[in-house]
């Protein structure tokens, strides 16, 4: 039992091991800080729903390394997206830019809940008149008053409300 | 009017994943991707040739005709398989120029010796830093560059029968004056 929990505990502490390779790593922590956050945005062509901080793939690898290079040259970490996207297109980054192509795709499901709720607020309002009971008709009240005055007991006596 | 309004939401799915399915319907692969380069000029390099001092491919050196680039490497099976058809068309007057991607000289000139060469030049990527200038992300690939340099389409993947036939060989015609 001990040695489950023991397991267990292991299992939770370890964290998802990164692909970077220690050859790979920085020797400035800060620069190295910014290639892994950067890495982290970026898609591996190669198996396509994976970063490339993540990718074991040797594009994956060659890629970790121009980000490094570039930081170390000195760019930005604008300017070291913008390199890639200049090769690789915008779909190299994981999270689609907001250009006029991809409104759609990141408004689209704003504006869909929009009109769901447009659609649900106009029928609410509209089905709640025709919800009002319509009124007894005379022959319905007669009835109804015959059926109270039976015998002037109460079928519910004796039960609390 | 009503009537209308109530089949909107059906009609709306349907449009919907027509246009979802289309692209599948048309047999489109949704792993390839678009080469950002299309319309633009060939990227600057300069690579060394297989042989230590021999001639390389240059971007400078480009063939002022319409030509193919092929990224292969000799570790890579779909290009083993395309090289008999990259020789029947540097057969029928196409330039084929290669550029041998994260391969050692003498592995691919292993490969030649083997399978034949069908490229008029080759130069060699050790390191993969052009194929990545290029947007490559797998090998093979085969760039369509036009008489200016202009690259005019891109094709990933192993150059079968019919992609050669209907895609390059068209193209390559209309590029020609």
């Amino acid at each position: 039992m001990i040695r489950m929990i023991l397991l267990a505990g292991l299992i939770l502490v370890a964290g998802p091991a990164a692909a970077v390779q220690p050859d790979e790593v920085l020797s400035d922590p800060g620069l190295e800080q910014r290639a892994r956050s950067l890495s982290a945005g970026v898609r591996c062509l190669v198996c396509q729903n994976q970063s490339i901080d993540d990718s074991n793939a040797e594009l994956a690898r060659d890629l970790r390394l121009v980000v490094r290079e570039r930081l170390v040259a000195g760019d930005s970490d604008q300017q070291v997206l913008d390199f890639l996207v200049a090769r690789y297109g915008a779909f190299v980054l994981l999270e689609p830019p907001k250009t006029p192509s991809t409104w759609l795709l990141w408004y689209g499901p704003l504006i869909l809940l929009g009109l769901g709720g447009v659609a649900a607020v106009t029928l609410f309002l509209r089905r709640r008149p025709t919800a009002a009971p319509a009124p007894l008709t005379d022959a319905e009240r007669a009835r109804l008053d015959a059926l109270l005055d039976d015998d002037g007991t109460d079928d519910n006596a004796g039960r609390s409300a | 009017m009503r009537r209308l309004l109530a089949v909107l939401p059906f009609l709306i799915a349907v449009a919907l994943v027509v246009s979802l399915a289309w692209p599948i319907i048309q047999g489109r692969d949704p792993q390839e991707l678009p080469s950002v380069l299309l319309d633009k000029p060939v990227p600057e390099f300069d690579l060394p040739g297989l042989a230590l001092g021999g001639a390389g491919l240059a971007t400078a050196e480009l063939p002022n005709k319409p030509h193919l680039i092929n990224i292969f490497a000799s570790w890579c099976a779909p290009c083993r398989a395309e090289i008999p058809r990259l020789q029947a068309l540097a057969a029928d007057g196409v330039t084929v120029l290669g550029i041998a991607y994260k391969d050692r000289p003498e592995d691919t000139q292993r490969f030649l010796d083997s399978l034949g060469n069908p490229y008029g030049r080759i130069g060699v990527d050790r390191d993969g830093r052009i194929g990545i200038e290029l947007g490559v992300y797998g090998v093979p690939e085969t760039y369509v560059v036009d008489a200016q340099g202009i690259i005019r389409h891109r094709h990933v993947g192993e150059v079968t029968d019919r992609v050669a036939k209907r895609t390059l060989v068209p193209l390559l015609r209309e590029l020609s004056p």
